[in-house]
């Protein structure tokens, strides 16, 4: 990762958009960071804990997201400047808070909330747009259409926001986010900070100091006031533009990475004189004044943006508000199908949408060579799908409740949520897990499912988390079972780190974000001090984990097993070298006379194993195998050999 | 020989492997020293927790002009450099044309699809017949052999890297990674500088 606290305005660094958003937040004189990990966001918070101490900031990864938001406003009441920084599912998770935060104000800190967007959810369970949710709840939205953009909004939002007395937001996506491109560094702004809570008066209104959302009409009143004061401002934002001809065949309105797919498609089709391109930044309010004057340059208009038509609806609402005799064009989009309300775009879509609007063919490569290559490729490539890593506990914790939920004969049910482990629903994990919603929603469908008795329900409900979705979400959910004596096991794949988003520290690891000491918080503690029966095993050791769930199951109640085993890739960051060396023994794999049906390939699948064809039997993959030796103890026939190093 | 202006404007590079070998590292490293060369670069990558074991790709858009998006259109990359063989195929089925310039490394890396038997992983022999017939001009360098020589199969990595500036593809040579190198790896750079030279040489 690049360092962002590099003192040297006007060199050019590559960043990723995340770390161009921290930079910009440094070069506002930011105070207080707070954060939950999420793909693509994390980095945000990583690059400011990195430089914390440099910097003389605050950085904190927080239990959630919601603890991260109102941490983030109380650090603003008393006048620092804040940033919450998350992934899309995270502002479900803040947006109460923030429905009142809104009514309420700001203190005299600015306080900004990022949005990393996932459009095509590459790394995650949907791909909701927040877009909505800023206009939903009046608050101030920028998108930037590049890197060095996530930098110089990021750092203007601060000035924004304590100017307006609102918070405001940021969306990025994950093109932005995770992508990286030039950025040219401004100024760092390091200033001695003296947090207050003054509770006076408020200097920019009449109320007195009091963040409450009531007299609640009044205050709602009030931030329209402050949306009408945005919109003034984004009317001349540098961060709005147009490119193109004063009379176009076609106007393309976008917004965020999709600008730089339209520049491109407008260059690869040739039509700089014939297309032009308006691309906003200041998303919410609409610049409406600004973007009606252009709305006369052409007949014609495209909207090109991810997941929502919430541009487009924007503009149309825009246009329908014109008065008579206004010019009326014809809208291309979501709405006509030019551009897929679903799934991210990129170059090729949106030459594909402008070349269909315009009449155009357009031809990528040799038709004859790429019949070749699609037709070749197609035979010769085989699916890659994604899998537990060598050497990863929960391939081991699966095989475990597998075989105890066979060997009950109940036909138990894995309720599941949101982490590596989510995998699991596919067979990588052996296809246990049956539910799949949001951090902590698998131990709140089996409080539901463990309830069922009195209809004649008797299977066995496992709802697993992980230990940083255990802080997150399931400890409400957990009481509520035992409170109303549901029947469930609430097993914790325990593997002590945020591992799905890049092993970041959590409430349980004793490590704060900013890499100091802190006291760890056991979960096993936490458990038991609820009266309810807590067992801890390693799932390396199968035997004895499947027994330990086997015996669980025997009787009703709410239950935690804690399955704990280090992530191997944080492990095998810290240590060199395997713990075993393992090897098939050819003399013992009879292949497939052995009627294991290759149970070590086929249906455990660590990548680290592999099927030699030719001589018929199982061989390790020295490259892949990670040394854990769980895969010994599958082998009925004992074939698979480990040795300690 | 290293040419020292860009075969295209932009230039699209793909670099593809499998999670784990260390798509990212290479990218950054050939994105940083293209940055210090003045050079407008972005990189868009395909990675995150699921793509462990899942393919990997990173597209580099290089100009001396223009930020490009993070993304190469169908049928536009004018290199591919393939730490994996398949997966140096399945860049080529897409974005392939017929003045693609492909460095690849031999080594297959099987997935669990192929171990479990529902897919069939082709022909090494037939494979690297199907990448050179597709591709323009195509270096194999077995890095990860030569990797492993060196007493660690990651160093594949910066020996592809290694590969790919000494065929001459990239406006870039030795001097101008070196301290990208010492900046990326301050602990092992004498190993890792061994590793660029190797990569240098048999694509030499």
């Amino acid at each position: 990762m690049a360092s962002i606290d590099i003192d040297a305005p006007g060199t050019n660094q590559l960043l990723i958009g995340n770390e161009a958003i921290a930079r910009g937040a440094l070069e506002a004189g930011v105070g207080f960071a707070a954060a939950y990990p999420g793909t693509p966001s994390s980095e945000i918070m990583e690059s400011l804990a990195s430089v914390s101490k440099n910097m003389g900031i605050y950085a904190q990864w927080s239990v959630n997201e919601k603890v991260a938001m109102e941490a983030a406003a109380g650090a603003s009441f008393a006048g620092i400047r804040a940033i919450a920084s998350m992934k899309q599912n995270g502002v479900n998770v803040i947006s109460d808070f923030l429905a009142n935060l809104v009514m309420t104000g700001i203190g005299n800190g600015g306080l900004v909330l990022v949005s990393c967007d996932d459009p095509s959810a590459i790394s995650s369970s949907n791909e909701q747009d927040t877009r909505p949710i800023a206009k939903w709840l009046d608050i101030p939205l920028l998108e930037p259409g590049n890197f060095q953009e996530a930098k110089e909004m990021t750092k203007w939002l601060f000035d924004l926001s304590e100017e307006l007395g609102t918070i405001c937001m940021l969306r990025s996506v994950t093109r932005i986010s995770h992508a990286r491109g030039n950025v040219k560094l401004g100024e760092l702004l390091k200033k001695e900070q003296k947090a207050y809570f003054d509770q006076i008066h408020d200097t920019r209104n009449v109320m007195p100091t009091k963040f409450m959302p009531v007299p609640s009409a009044l205050r709602h009143a009030l931030l329209h006031v402050r949306l009408d004061n945005a919109r003034e401002k984004f009317e001349s934002s540098p961060f709005n533009w147009y490119v193109g001809p004063d009379n176009a065949d076609l106007l393309i309105i976008t917004c965020g990475s999709c600008w730089l797919y339209s520049r491109e498609a407008v260059k690869a089709l040739k039509l700089d004189d014939r297309v032009g391109i308006l691309k906003l930044g200041t998303l919410w309010p609409l610049p409406e004044k600004f973007v009606e004057r252009h709305l006369s340059k052409s007949q014609k208009v495209l909207v090109v943006e991810e997941i929502d038509p919430f541009l487009e609806r924007s503009v149309m609402e825009l246009v329908a508000n014109l008065p008579p005799g206004a010019p009326r064009p014809l809208f291309y989009g979501k709405r006509s199908g030019d551009i897929n309300a679903y799934g991210e775009l990129n170059p090729d879509k949106v030459i594909k949408a402008v070349s269909n609007i315009m009449g155009l063919a357009y031809q990528p490569r040799d038709i004859e060579y790429g019949k070749k290559a699609e037709e070749i490729s197609k035979s010769n490539v085989p699916e890659r799908m994604m899998t537990f890593c060598p050497g990863c506990a929960h391939r081991a914790s699966f095989w475990a409740i597998k075989n105890a939920l066979k060997l009950d004969g109940r036909n138990g049910i894995v309720t599941g949520d949101i982490g590596c482990y989510s995998m699991a629903l596919g067979p990588a994990g052996f296809f246990q897990v049956r539910t799949m919603h949001c951090m902590g929603a698998g131990i709140g469908v089996a409080n539901g499912l463990g309830k069922l008795g009195q209809f004649g329900f008797n299977q066995p409900v496992l709802a697993v988390c992980g230990d940083s979705t255990f802080f997150h979400a399931a400890i409400p959910a957990l009481i509520n079972g035992i409170y109303n004596q549901s029947n469930f096991i609430l097993i914790v794949l325990d593997n002590s780190a945020t591992a799905m988003t890049g092993f970041q520290p959590h409430p349980g690891t004793g490590v704060s974000a900013m890499g100091e000491p802190t006291k760890a918080v056991s979960m096993e503690a936490l458990c038991r001090s609820l009266g309810i029966h807590v067992d801890i095993c390693d799932p390396f050791d199968l035997e004895s984990t499947t027994a330990t769930l086997l015996e669980m199951m025997a009787d009703g109640g709410a239950k935690v097993v804690i399955m704990r085993r280090e992530c191997e890739l944080v492990r095998s960051h810290r240590e060199k070298g395997k713990p075993y060396k393992v090897h098939v023994d050819p003399e013992k794999c009879i292949g497939e006379a052995c009627g294991c049906d290759r149970l070590c390939t086929r249906v455990f699948r660590c990548p680290g194993l592999i099927w030699d064809k030719e001589a018929g039997k199982a061989k390790i993959d020295e490259v892949i195998c990670t040394g854990c030796g769980v895969c010994a103890d599958i082998c009925p026939q004992g074939a698979i050999v480990k040795e300690a190093t | 020989m290293t040419t020292k202006t860009l075969m295209n404007d932009p230039l699209n590079l793909i670099i593809t492997g499998v999670g784990g070998q260390g798509n990212v590292r290479v990218s950054l490293l050939i994105g940083n020293a293209l940055v210090r060369e003045g050079y407008f670069v972005t990189i868009g990558e395909t990675y995150g927790a699921s793509q462990r074991g899942g393919p990997v790709m990173s597209h580099l858009r290089i100009s001396k002009e223009i930020e490009c998006s993070p993304f190469i259109s169908d049928g536009r990359a004018d290199v591919i450099l393939g730490m994996e063989p398949v997966e140096t195929l399945r860049m080529l089925g897409r974005f392939g044309n017929p003045d693609v310039i492909t460095i690849v490394n031999p080594r297959p890396i099987h997935s669990i699809d192929v171990t479990g038997g529902e897919a069939e992983y082709p022909d090494l022999d037939r494979l690297m017949k199907t990448i050179k017939e597709l591709s323009a001009k195509t270096w194999v360098i077995n890095a990860t052999e030569e990797a492993q020589k060196m007493g660690d199969p990651i160093f594949a990595n910066v020996i592809l890297v290694g590969a790919l500036i000494g065929c001459g593809v990239l406006p870039l040579d030795e001097k101008s990674v070196e301290p990208v190198l010492r900046e990326s790896f301050p602990k092992e750079f004498e190993a890792n500088m061994m590793a660029f030279s190797k990569g240098m040489q048999l694509a030499g």
